[in-house]
C-alpha cells in the first residue's frame, strides 16, 4: 500500500513476511497500475467520472502534438501582426488557430541573434501539454530540472546546440502559473517555403529551446 | 502587455524586487530555494492566483495573489557561474515572496 | 524538500524517450477527471504537494506516473475520498480475477 509518510517517521525496519515493504522502496513490478486499476474502478462506482469521461480524457491528452506549437510559430513567421499578438498574448493568439490554452495563460519568449531562450520547470514538470503535447522523459528528469538553470550551456551542448558565447541565454523556470513556448529563429535559407516545409523543421526541441531549427530537421 | 491592467499591484515592471529568505520547514511552495535571498527586476505582472500553498492544502477560496515574472542576472544567482556575464533566469514568484530591493 | 533541485548538482542529461504506456495514459487521465470540475475534487497543486511529501528514497525510486499515482492515491484518502482498505481490497480483486482468468 502506497505509504502515509507521516505514519513511520524516522523508523526503517527490515523487510518482513507482511505484504508492505518498508518505507522508501519501491513496489514490485506491476504494483503501481494494479493500484490505478483499483482507484479508477472505485472512483467510477463512487461517480467521480464516467469511464467514458476518463476514456475522453486520454483521448484529448493524445490528440495533441508539437505539430500544434510547429503551426503556430511558422504563422508567427509568416505573419508579422500575428507574431506581435503572439508575443503580446500567448492564449488569445493561439486561441485564433483553435488551439486552447487550457491554462491561466502562455508566454512566448522569443529568440533573437542577441537572445537564446530555453524552458524547464525545476520544481516539478510544468510545459505547455495543450500545444506540445506531453513533455519527454528528459525534461522531467532531475539532471535536467537540476543543472539546466545553472549551466544552461553545457546542458545545451548535450543537446548538439552551442549557443555563441556573445549570445546571452535566458532561463524560464517554470514555477507557477505561466506556461512558456520558445518562438524559435527562422533559418536562412527558407525564403519561399511552403506552410508545410516549415512546419516541418520547427521540431519540439526547438520550441522548448534545447535546439534551433535546421533546414534539414 | 495587458496583464497587469486592473491590478492593485505593489511592484509594476522595471522595479528592482528581493526574494524573501524565508525556510519554512512545511508546506508547499513554488519559490525554488536557488532564487531566495536574490535580488531581480520585475519583467512583468502575470495576473492574479490562488495561492499554491494553500490549494495544496484543499483550501481553494483563499484570496489570489499577484503573480509576478522576475529577471534575474545568473552572475548574481551562481557565484562560480560560467556563461555570458548577460545571462538571464526569469521566474513566477507571487507578491508575498517579494519585497522592495534596497 | 528533495523536489527543489534546481542548481544541485547531476549527471549528464538522458536524452532517450520512452512510449508513454496505457497504465500511464490512464493515470494521467484519473487526475484531469478529478482536478476539471467546478469545484475540483483535486487539484493539480495537491498532487504536486502529495508527490513533495513522498520519502525522498521513494521519490528518486518510483518513474513520473507512478509518483503520480503514489501522491494521488495519498491526497485521496487523506481527503476521504476512498480508504486505504478499500483500495487494497479492489487491487486484491482485480488481481485475483485476472489470475483465474490467465488460468
Amino acid at each position: 500500500m502506497t505509504h502515509d509518510p507521516h505514519e513511520h517517521e524516522g523508523h526503517e525496519h527490515a523487510h518482513d513476511h507482511d505484504t508492505h515493504a518498508p518505507i522508501g522502496a519501491k513496489e514490485p513490478e506491476g504494483y503501481y497500475p494494479l493500484l490505478a486499476d483499483a482507484v479508477r474502478e472505485l472512483l467510477i462506482e463512487k461517480g467521480y467520472f464516467t469511464a467514458d469521461e476518463h476514456r475522453a480524457f486520454i483521448e484529448r491528452i493524445d490528440a495533441r502534438s508539437p505539430a500544434l506549437g510547429a503551426k503556430v510559430v511558422v504563422r508567427a513567421w509568416t505573419d508579422p501582426k500575428f507574431k506581435q499578438r503572439l508575443l503580446d498574448d500567448g492564449k488569445k493568439a493561439c486561441a485564433e488557430m483553435g488551439v486552447d490554452v487550457v491554462v491561466a495563460n502562455l508566454v512566448v519568449t522569443e529568440n533573437t541573434p542577441a537572445v537564446h531562450n530555453v524552458i524547464v520547470c525545476t520544481l516539478c514538470s510544468c510545459y505547455p501539454v495543450f500545444v506540445l503535447g506531453r513533455p519527454p522523459d528528459w525534461y522531467k528528469s532531475a539532471a535536467y530540472r537540476s543543472r539546466v538553470v545553472r549551466d544552461p550551456r553545457a546542458v545545451l551542448k548535450e543537446f548538439g546546440t552551442e549557443i555563441d558565447a556573445k549570445r546571452e541565454v535566458r532561463v524560464h523556470d517554470s514555477t507557477a502559473d505561466m506556461r512558456y513556448l520558445v518562438l524559435p529563429m527562422r533559418p536562412k535559407g527558407t525564403e519561399g517555403w511552403s506552410t508545410e516545409q516549415l512546419e516541418k523543421i520547427v521540431t519540439r526541441d526547438t520550441m522548448v529551446g534545447v535546439a534551433e531549427c535546421r533546414l534539414a530537421a | 502587455m495587458s496583464w497587469g491592467e486592473g491590478i492593485a499591484s505593489r511592484f509594476k515592471p522595471g522595479d528592482k524586487v528581493h526574494v524573501a529568505e524565508r525556510y519554512p520547514a512545511k508546506g508547499h511552495f513554488r519559490t525554488p530555494f536557488y532564487i531566495r535571498g536574490k535580488t531581480g527586476v520585475v519583467e512583468r505582472i502575470c495576473g492574479q492566483y490562488h495561492n499554491p500553498e494553500e490549494l495544496a492544502f484543499g483550501k481553494y477560496d483563499g484570496p489570489e495573489k499577484v503573480l509576478y515574472r522576475v529577471r534575474f542576472d545568473q552572475k548574481q544567482v551562481w557565484p562560480d557561474y560560467h556563461g555570458h556575464s548577460a545571462d538571464k533566469v526569469e521566474i513566477e514568484i507571487f507578491e508575498h515572496w517579494l519585497e522592495p530591493a534596497k | 524538500m528533495h523536489h527543489d533541485m534546481g542548481g544541485q548538482p547531476a549527471g549528464p542529461v538522458n536524452t532517450a524517450a520512452h512510449e508513454i504506456e496505457p497504465w500511464e495514459k490512464r493515470i494521467e487521465a484519473i487526475l484531469r477527471c478529478m482536478q476539471l470540475r467546478d469545484p475540483p475534487i483535486v487539484t493539480v497543486d495537491e498532487l504536486r504537494r502529495g508527490i513533495e511529501e513522498l520519502p525522498p528514497k521513494l521519490y528518486d525510486s518510483l518513474s513520473y506516473y507512478e509518483r503520480w499515482i503514489a501522491s494521488l492515491t495519498n491526497i485521496m484518502v487523506e481527503k476521504d475520498v476512498l480508504s486505504r482498505a478499500e483500495v487494497e481490497a479492489r487491487m486484491a480483486k482485480i488481481k485475483a480475477a485476472r489470475a483465474k482468468e490467465a488460468a
